[in-house]
């Protein structure tokens, strides 16, 4: 075996796509280990509301309006504080200050919006600030939709205002944008101002306001049940993905190969010992007891990783390393480096192992996406890690919150695709080096 | 051809001191087992063969496959454990060395395989296989370890250096990777070298080359061979001694030239006979050799034996007692009854 | 010879594609051979003679480029008959073989019996019951005791299924057997029973005999002629008998001084260098670059003189004599 033998790939189209795959998935790992530090990202993934209240909930990515013939509609956000705000404020007495502002918007989607919400925040000590609202659709209608006292932090959801709900004859985020002249319900679209009006009662009392209008997309991967960006959990699941399968793999084939080469060279009751717990462990069915260890005992990822490497390494690949290597063993340089003194170490590390490389290469490549798959069914089973996000773990939240049933198919098919091109990609590749390591094997 | 060694029969007893090995009543036994612990037998590989090996010399042993001779050159090199019986190399019971001077005994003795593809690891390449005996006996400077390297890629004659130190196995021809497995053999300057049919898995073209090699080697560094092989042709071209050896017993030894003018076993005589010559009258006869085949030998035939295969075999004689050691004719001893005591007509058939 | 020969061979060619290019294993080759006699085709590792084998009995890997000429068999060519046609009327009915390693060959979990009544049931219709008795008879002719039909190859002795696999190759009775390194992996006493037991078959049965070797001594024990081959060309046909006494070709000198002889004091000599790759073979002569005897001329590929019967593919032998087969003109050429 030598380094030429991997310039083979090029001769193998399905090598080179999948080798172009693996790099862009180390590629994406490196950028989401640089760029969206670890410790950041999990406590922003767990971060619940706070983080993730501009998004909109359950919604497919951006890009689904490019295959859509009726667009849904973006998140719209305004605040207050963004630059270029006006804020009109003009003092009305001593005391009193009517501050006011209007947000403009154009609206082209096909759909309505999923929600409207305003956050209001302001400073005051003794009596809160007034807010008068009003809609302005683009053919001139200007509706009042609420008139009302805000506290330090306020949320003002629009759409479950049942008073406006009822005099609207429509949820807000339906009747503000209907067109009134169409029988089919559908938006109206064009430029809206929602001008927003406020009346402070002390000098120094103000606030400030977010409104978002909410759309039916996000982002490249949409969002879940809990607003989250998916991205987050898919790009971070890919350093994960491979560093778990990866591990497992490289670990699981060494060790094995090791504990093989050891036994078919000594022989006798070493050789005994590891082939009867290699059946034995053979006999243990590995699903259950990892969810065992997953209820009762944890559930974080590396000890996983651990149970997974020492139930793997006494595997059935044990046999066919071993039958290799009693073969192997025979052999004349074996008995040459013997004859000038090599030691039983030596010639296990330098001599068997070397051998079996070709053999074990494509095999290791191959193992990954099983190791990966595994570590994914698991946390589809709900025994993922507690904190890191992980394909699996997206998975389960989509299968727990229905998200099939809501025909929410975006939330399952993106990391169930990052795992199909992870299997592709890894399986294409192991085969190819196969094939180049064990010419045997190519057709003529 | 050869200088003239040490070896003729007019020359007085050899010294102890100049005898390299020797090897007594060596039994090597290998215990059959049923599910792994159970004694069922023995096979005999190796059983009660002494002989001497001196200084500078070349011997033959020369047998069929199974006869032991594997064996007995595993056993030299340590690979196999004598069951018993003694080794004495330089003076002194090799056979129960342990750690560092069983390193030390292994460095003073040279391997020659017979297949030269399967005796180099094909993932290193030649600078590296011969790079292993260094580093391993403790060659520690990068520089000597090259420089030896060089030497002994010049010795085979595998010239120019540079253009084969960074080749591997496959790359080389079959006779060059013979000498690949020569030069690692004589890499850690050994007193003995076992080569065991060097030259069988070869082309004709080339085995005289390689012949002729070993045979340089042998003489300019003085060096002790013990050729194993199945071909009698290749052997007077080679060493001054030849062991015949069937069934795990030494039946004949003596010097090549007297064997081929006078051979008294009568398994040896079956050698010669089995032994063609390129001759196109070969075609029109049938070849006059002993029917059947090697013995078991794990239950190895009483007596003698080649009995059952033997043209000359005297009933309750051969078949029931093993024949001692004779001498009939100097230098030259055999393992059969034909020659007891003032017995010494030659067998009919030669 | 004046009879019809058994076989003709006559511009054989047979190429293999590689990943690295196209092999001319087999190139042009040309011999012949008659009833009841025996040639050895003599070569050494790689040297294109195996090929040979399969080609005349078509055992062709899957990667064969070229494969074409005429192979004559009792006046008919043999290469018009389709694959289905070679194999039921050709092969194993009027040639068998005995495979390289055939000890080797050997189907490890079907009784040898059994293996050797197959071609009989295949070929010659017989039953399972008539097939095993001819089995037997095989069995007793190639000197294997007849309770061994019942044992399995692991049970039998390198020697003895060797022997086996003769048996096989005899059970249709076939004018003519391709042996291929039939003895090369037993020992010496073992050869020499199989010899007998080979050289037996050729007077009893009067079977024809191709035996593929390296082996230059062996072959003298079974050899009528001899065919040299060479970088997958065939260098010279020769009568044994002349052969053995005086080779033509350099390369066959050669070789048979490498041969050490027992009862000879000379020292036996080498071919220096290695044969040229079939991949790529020079353009003159292929033995050109390790001949002795080289000149100017062998930088041109010779054609095959034939002098007094014997032909011999070497420009020492231009003389007005002699007759000439000319190398084909496609060379080299890959269709």
């Amino acid at each position: 075996m030598n380094l030429n033998q991997f310039r083979d790939i090029t001769r193998y189209p399905s090598a080179v796509v999948a080798l172009v795959i693996i790099l862009i998935l180390v590629g994406v790992s490196i950028y989401t280990v640089i760029a969206l530090p670890y410790q950041e990202s999990v406590t922003k993934w767990r971060g619940g509301d706070m983080v993730w209240q501009d998004n909109p909930r359950g919604v497919p990515p951006t890009w689904i309006n490019l295959v859509r013939s009726k667009k849904l509609p973006e998140t719209i956000v305004y605040r207050s504080t963004d630059e270029g705000v006006e804020k009109q404020i003009t003092p009305l007495d001593k005391e009193l200050t009517d501050i006011f502002m209007s947000f403009q918007f154009e609206y082209t989607a096909d759909e309505f919006p999923q929600e409207i919400i305003l956050f209001f925040t302001s400073t005051y000590e003794k009596k809160a600030p007034y807010i008068s609202l009003i809609w302005k659709t683009p053919d001139g209608r200007e509706i009042s939709i609420g008139d009302f006292a805000i506290e330090k932090t306020y949320t003002r959801r629009i759409s479950q205002d049942d008073q406006l709900t009822k005099k609207l004859g429509a949820p807000a985020e339906v009747a503000l944008f209907a067109d009134p002249n169409s029988e089919e319900p559908a938006p109206l679209k064009g430029t809206y101002t929602l001008e927003i009006a406020g009346i402070t009662f002390e000098p120094e009392s103000a606030f400030e306001v977010k409104s978002i209008i909410f759309g039916k997309v996000y982002g490249m991967a949409g969002t879940d049940h809990l607003r989250r960006d998916l991205m987050l959990g898919l790009l971070w699941g890919t350093p994960v993905a491979l560093a778990f399968g990866l591990l497992a793999a490289v670990i699981t084939s060494v060790l094995t190969m090791t504990i093989a080469a050891t036994g078919a060279w000594f022989g006798g009751w070493v050789d005994g010992v590891i082939q009867r717990v290699t059946e034995i462990n053979m006999m243990l069915p590995v699903l259950p007891i990892l969810i065992m260890i997953g209820v009762f005992y944890s559930r974080s990822l590396w000890v996983i990783l651990g149970f997974v490497i020492l139930l793997s390494i006494f595997g059935a690949s044990i046999k066919s390393f071993r039958a290799i290597f009693m073969q192997e063993r025979e052999a004349g340089y074996i008995q040459a480096a013997q004859a000038y003194g090599a030691s039983n170490g030596r010639i296990i590390l330098r001599y068997l192992i070397p051998r079996i490389i070709p053999v074990l290469i494509p095999s290791l490549v191959v193992l990954i996406p099983s190791f990966v798959f595994l570590e994914a069914s698991l946390a589809v089973l709900g025994l993922g890690d507690p904190v890191m996000p992980t394909w699996g773990k997206i998975i389960n939240d989509a299968r727990t919150n229905g998200a099939l049933l809501k025909g929410q198919y975006y939330w399952v098919l993106e990391p169930s695709f990052m795992l199909m091109l992870t299997g592709f990609s890894f399986a294409m590749l192991g085969f190819a080096l196969d094939r180049i390591f064990n010419p045997r094997l190519r057709g003529m | 051809m050869s200088a003239q060694l040490p070896t003729s029969p007019t020359e007085a007893p050899v010294q102890t001191n100049d005898i390299l090995i020797s090897v007594k009543n060596l039994r090597v036994w290998f215990e059959l087992k049923k599910w792994g612990f159970s004694h069922v037998g023995w096979v005999r590989a190796v059983d009660d063969v002494s002989f001497d090996l001196k200084r500078g010399e070349a011997i033959a042993i020369v047998g069929e496959s199974g006869c032991g001779k594997s064996s007995l050159m595993k056993t030299l090199l340590l690979l196999n454990r004598p069951h018993q019986g003694q080794i004495i190399f330089q003076g002194r019971d090799i056979s129960n060395l342990k750690g560092k001077e069983l390193k030390w005994y292994r460095s003073q003795v040279g391997f020659v395989q017979q297949n030269p593809y399967g005796a180099l690891p094909p993932f290193m390449t030649v600078r590296r296989i011969l790079e292993e005996p260094l580093l391993i006996n403790g060659v520690k400077a990068k520089a000597e370890r090259m420089e030896r390297i060089r030497q002994a890629l010049q010795e085979v004659a595998l010239t120019p250096v540079e253009d084969f130190l960074n080749k591997y196995p496959h790359m080389l021809s079959g006779g060059q990777q013979q000498r690949v497995v020569i030069a690692r053999a004589m890499i850690l300057e050994p007193k003995l070298l076992v080569a065991d049919e060097p030259v069988s898995m070869l082309d004709a073209s080339v085995r005289v080359e390689i012949l002729r090699l070993l045979r340089k080697l042998q003489q300019e560094h003085n060096l002790s061979v013990m050729y194993i092989t199945h071909d009698l042709s290749t052997v007077r071209f080679f060493s001054e001694r030849i062991f015949v050896m069937y069934a795990g017993k030494l039946v004949e030894q003596t010097h090549i030239k007297d064997l081929l003018s006078n051979p008294l076993h009568p398994y040896t005589v079956a050698l010669l006979t089995g032994t063609s010559e390129p001759d196109a009258a070969n075609a029109k006869h049938l070849k006059e050799v002993p029917p059947g085949e090697p013995p078991s030998l794990v239950n190895p035939p009483t007596g003698c034996r080649f009995h059952p295969r033997c043209p000359n075999a005297m009933p309750d004689l051969c078949d029931a007692k093993n024949p001692p050691t004779f001498e009939p004719l100097p230098n030259h001893v055999v393992d059969c009854w034909l020659y007891d005591g003032d017995r010494t007509a030659y067998p009919e058939t030669s | 010879m004046h009879d019809q020969p058994l076989l003709r061979v006559e511009d054989l060619v047979l190429y293999f594609k590689t990943r690295r290019g196209h092999v001319q294993a087999v190139d042009h080759v040309h011999f012949q051979l008659s009833p009841n006699k025996a040639v050895v085709i003599l070569g050494e590792s790689g040297c294109g003679k195996t090929s040979m084998a399969k080609a005349i009995l078509r055992l062709l890997p899957r990667n064969v480029s070229r494969y074409s000429g005429k192979i004559e068999l009792n006046g008919e060519d043999v290469m018009g008959l389709t694959d289905e046609e070679y194999r039921t009327r050709v092969r194993w009915v009027k040639i068998s073989m005995v495979p390289q390693a055939a000890m080797n060959a050997l189907n490890p979990v079907i009784r040898v019996g059994d293996q050797v009544a197959e071609p009989a049931m295949v070929h010659l219709d017989m039953d399972k019951e008539q097939a095993l008795n001819l089995a037997q008879e095989m069995f007793q002719h190639v000197g294997v005791p007849v309770d061994f039909l019942n044992r399995y190859p692991f049970e039998l002795s390198g020697g003895m299924r060797q022997r086996v696999a003769i048996a096989m190759a005899l059970i249709t009775k076939p004018q003519l057997i391709v042996l291929d390194e039939p003895t090369s992996a037993l020992d010496l006493l073992t050869q020499a029973n199989i010899m007998n037991v080979l050289k037996t078959i050729k007077w009893e049965t009067g079977a024809s005999y191709i035996l593929i070797t390296h082996d230059i001594a062996t072959s003298s024990e079974l050899a009528d002629e001899v065919a040299v081959m060479y970088a997958g060309q065939i260098v010279e046909v020769n009568d044994a008998e002349s052969f053995f006494s005086s080779p033509l070709h350099p390369y066959s000198q050669k070789l048979m001084a490498s041969v050490p002889k027992l009862y000879d004091d000379e020292q036996p000599d080498f071919i220096p260098g290695r044969p040229p790759s079939l991949l790529d073979p020079p353009k003159g002569c292929r033995f050109a670059a390790r001949c002795h005897l080289r000149f100017e001329k062998c930088d041109q590929d010779p054609p095959t003189f034939v002098v007094d019967g014997r032909s011999v593919k070497c420009w020492l032998y231009e003389q007005e004599s002699a007759t000439v087969i000319e190398p084909a003109i496609v060379k080299g050429g890959v269709s």
